[in-house]
């Protein structure tokens, strides 16, 4: 079996803010056909951890590594460029566009041409290509012509996955995508991430403990902004330091 | 410039510094704290002038009072606009966007002034100052200075620590700047914030009032002097950052000085000199000195 | 995509325009085309405020430097080439739009809308207060410019129809533009980055040069409005470039209904004719010379009543006489125009 080919890397990577030090030294990998969890208590730092591999923010040290290239000091859009897509916790959608006109303006970003202003861009057969391909598989095709800021908030989330996958990204960081959505939408929703598994490396910071342990194949525990353990699923169960930082009487 | 000279000037930035800040509170208070962006407020300023000029008579007949009588007066009065103006039109803007505050307020500030012209008339008046106050203090062997313009930077100055004791010793203070820093926050904690908004904007008028009136026997009251004051002081409060009065009070300081020195230094590019230090200020910090608090 | 209801309303309102010239007098004509200048200065800023959120405070500073330079860049002795001085104002106004763009767009919100007021005051005391603008009386143009082939003169913009029909033109050409760039990909990425500018990034949309780029050419399309301005009264002075005037274009576009191109228009026509309204002497008699209160209640009344604008409207009375009330407060969520 040929070894994991690792998208991103997190090196020693440390965020600080004044005298706070949010993210301390963690380091992390995602490799292609693989789900990576994050968890950990409100406060542990995983949304500032997951700020600094996105490039919302550079790292106070540390780098971060995209498809072998050192990106610590690229910014958010040039990174997204490079094959990386991030969902966000909480809605970042364009509530006043289609459904449709969501996907299709992600996936112009992928082919901008601001010069040419005399075409129309709903006639872009690339990016409405894309915007199909991504609402077909997301479930979402039949809401196509909703107004995205009426659709119901499981549904937001599922068109939050689906912009995210309109860029043709490599690496996909997702932020909560189960957050406030019900058993039936999060088992499809698991179902979608398990497809697209294989072509893909996932990082997934969740607080739903039973879909984490359903869907991962690594996960990592970050407690006040330190990385306490990183194994697989089975292992960090019955590690006995997450159980008393984290777990806490709630066997699983 | 010699020492002399100097010295008038720096009191002079403190007299403009205090007063400028004096009717920045009032706007950085009621942006910070209720979100509303009020173009109005400079006609404040002018309302109270032109109550400088035409309650002198009506008290000095009533109450046979002087200076001071007229001011109470003229707080009296503008405690009462501030109550009514926010609760027929302001509290209506609370859930507004910008945009429509802009607009809603901008016109505000033409009904302002023609209600001005229909009451008072258009023209351009002196108002005196009162007789104990007019004269002149020495400064070395040939400069003098004049004590009114002392008594706007001391009255200013007194305002202003009053205000520093509400805000920092009061209950109704910490509630300000609680609202001005997190105002969800104050409104959750059951706050009765109809009265707290109301209260404060009243304060705000009255206190921009109390500038114009205080200011009148320097600057004269004419009709353009509100929306003058009212761009200085966006300025004032978006370099001291939105919601902060500390910032307030050093953005203020700081254009008074850069503003009078530059008069005297270079005239030709004193118009430009605040917009300048302004762009610098706003590219270094874009978010302005302070952030609320 | 243009919706049907406003293209026939466009297209009805440039014909009304064309024809306007026939059946009005002299001041009518002289009244409409400055009207439309003032369109197209709307027009300009929808772009920027609009259409891709970005609340500018100082576009008086734009229009009025294109009016300037208009003027400067006239010979003293005889009418310039048309050819050659509409496209250099523009290019001032867009050279200045490009200084402010770059160092404001680093600021946003509320200190955004106050920089580049800052800017454009910064203008406004340069040709206040230096010899270069001279001074508060402004400068004349003394002859307009002309458009000739050969020896024969093509467009004289110093006839009254002529200008107006060389404005009305101008007028259309810049709302096609603008209609055209707004169903662009260009056009739909500002209007991502007014929607959710932090998803564009995170799609990998970079959007400060998106934003600079709207912001000059918005600062051109000022520009060539200016030039309309100066060639028409033949003068320009630096009240062109005060806040006042850049308070009353946003409230011209605001008042139409922001991100239309027709509110742009709707606000313009409809704002100065407020104006007009309220200073006639025949319907207010002696009170007309305080015109500011009637404008100034009407700008709260209608913001208070139509919250869309003016092009709400029409659905507003709709909804009124059929008792309904839509579920969201929008048309259809892609038209521009």
């Amino acid at each position: 079996m040929s070894p994991p080919e690792v998208l991103l890397r997190g090196i020693e990577l440390t965020r600080r803010w004044g005298g706070l030090v949010a993210v301390d030294r963690v380091s992390l990998e995602l490799a292609r056909g693989s789900v990576h969890a994050v968890i950990g208590t409100n406060g542990a730092g995983k949304s500032t951890l997951i700020n600094l591999l996105s490039g919302e923010y550079p790292p106070s040290s540390g780098r971060v590594e995209l498809l072998g290239q050192d990106v610590s000091n690229w910014s958010q859009p040039r990174r997204a460029q490079a094959g990386l897509g991030r969902s966000y916790q909480r809605n970042t959608i364009y509530a006043n566009f289609s459904v449709f006109e969501n996907c299709r303006l992600a996936a112009q970003a992928r082919l901008q041409r601001p010069w040419a202003w005399w075409e129309s861009a709903q006639r872009c057969p690339a990016s409405r290509e894309k915007a199909e391909a991504v609402l077909q598989r997301t479930g979402l095709y039949p809401m196509r012509d909703r107004q995205a800021g009426l659709l119901s908030h499981g549904q937001k989330r599922q068109l939050e996955i689906a912009m995210c996958l309109a860029t043709d990204p490599q690496v996909l960081l997702l932020d909560e995508p189960l957050a406030g959505i019900g058993p039936e939408e999060t088992d499809r929703m698991l179902e979608l991430l398990a497809e697209l598994r294989p072509g893909h490396a996932i990082l997934l910071v969740e607080h739903d403990m039973d879909a984490v342990f359903r869907i991962a194949d690594r996960i990592t525990v970050m407690v006040n902004g330190t990385v306490i353990a990183s194994d697989t699923p089975e292992s960090i169960r019955s590690n006995a330091d997450v159980q008393t930082a984290y777990l806490g009487e709630e066997q699983p | 410039m010699d020492l002399a000279t100097f010295f008038i000037q720096c009191l002079n930035s403190l007299q403009y510094g205090l007063l400028l800040f004096l009717v920045a509170s009032g706007l950085t208070l009621i942006f910070g704290i209720m979100g509303v962006i009020n173009l109005a407020h400079g006609s404040f300023y002018m309302i109270g002038a032109y109550m400088a000029y035409a309650l002198a008579p009506l008290v000095a007949s009533t109450f046979g009072g002087g200076f001071f009588a007229i001011l109470f007066v003229g707080m009296v009065l503008a405690v009462l606009l501030g109550y009514v103006l926010e609760w027929a039109f302001f509290s209506f803007l609370y859930e507004r966007e910008h945009l429509q505050q802009v607009l809603m307020t901008y016109g505000l500030i033409l009904v302002f002034e023609e209600l001005r012209s229909l009451i008072v008339g258009d023209d351009v008046y002196g108002v005196q100052a009162p007789p104990w106050l007019a004269g002149t203090i020495p400064l070395g062997d040939v400069m003098t200075y004049p004590v009114y313009r002392i008594f706007i930077s001391v009255a200013c100055l007194l305002l202003a620590i009053g205000m520093w004791l509400v805000f920092t010793r009061t209950r109704l203070g910490m509630m300000i700047r609680a609202g001005a820093t997190n105002r969800e926050m104050v409104q959750a904690l059951g706050v009765d914030i109809k009265f707290l908004y109301r209260v404060v904007f009243a304060a705000g008028v009255a206190i921009a009032v109390f500038a114009g009136m205080v200011a009148a026997p320097v600057s004269s009251v004419y009709p353009g002097m509100g929306n003058q004051v009212l761009i200085i002081c966006f300025v004032v409060v978006v370099i001291g950052g939105i919601g902060s009065i500390r910032g307030a009070l050093l953005a203020a300081l700081l254009i008074g000085i850069v503003d009078t020195f530059g008069k005297v230094v270079f005239p030709q590019a004193a118009g430009v000199l605040v917009y300048v230090l302004m762009a610098l200020i706003l590219l270094w910090k874009p978010d302005g000195l302070f952030r609320a608090g | 995509m243009i919706a049907r209801a406003p293209l026939l309303f466009v297209t009805a309102a440039f014909a009304l325009l064309a024809a306007y010239p026939l059946v009005a007098g002299e001041f009518g004509v002289d009244l409409v085309a400055k009207i439309m200048i003032y369109a197209i200065f709307a027009l300009s800023l929808e772009l920027l405020a609009g259409s891709t959120g970005l609340v500018c405070f100082g576009h008086a500073a734009l229009f009025g430097i294109g009016a300037y330079a208009a003027v400067l860049l006239s010979p003293q002795n005889e009418a310039a080439a048309l050819h050659w001085l509409l496209p250099a104002s523009v290019l001032a106004a867009a050279a200045y739009a490009l200084f402010m763009g770059a160092l404001s767009l680093r600021t946003k919100g509320v200190y955004f809308i106050m920089v580049t007021l800052a800017f454009a005051q910064m203008a406004y005391y340069v040709i206040h207060d230096t010899p270069l603008g001279g001074g508060t009386d402004g400068i004349y143009l003394n002859f307009k410019p002309v458009l000739t082939l050969g020896g024969t003169t093509l467009l004289n913009l110093d006839l009254p129809e002529t200008f107006y029909g060389f404005t009305l033109a101008t007028l259309v050409l810049v709302f096609c533009f603008l209609a055209l760039l707004l169903r662009s990909r260009f056009g739909r990425a500002l209007a991502g980055i007014k929607d959710n500018e932090q998803r564009m990034r995170a799609t990998g949309f970079s959007t400060y040069p998106y934003k600079l780029a709207a912001f000059v050419i918005s600062g051109g399309i000022a520009g060539l409005a200016g030039f309309l301005f100066a060639v028409k009264d033949g003068v320009v002075n630096p009240e062109l470039l005060s806040w006042h005037l850049s308070g009353s274009v946003l409230i011209m576009i605001i008042l139409g209904g922001l991100g239309h191109l027709r509110g742009a228009l709707i606000g313009a026509f409809a704002f100065v004719l407020l104006q007009e309204l309220f200073k006639s002497e025949a319907i207010f008699g002696n009170f007309a010379k305080h015109w500011h209160l009637g404008l100034g209640l009407t700008i709260i009344a209608c913001v208070a009543l139509l919250p869309r604008g003016l092009v709400g409207l029409p659905q507003l009375i709709s909804q009124r006489l059929s008792g309904t009330r839509s579920l969201r407060d929008g048309d259809s969520p892609d038209e521009p125009a």
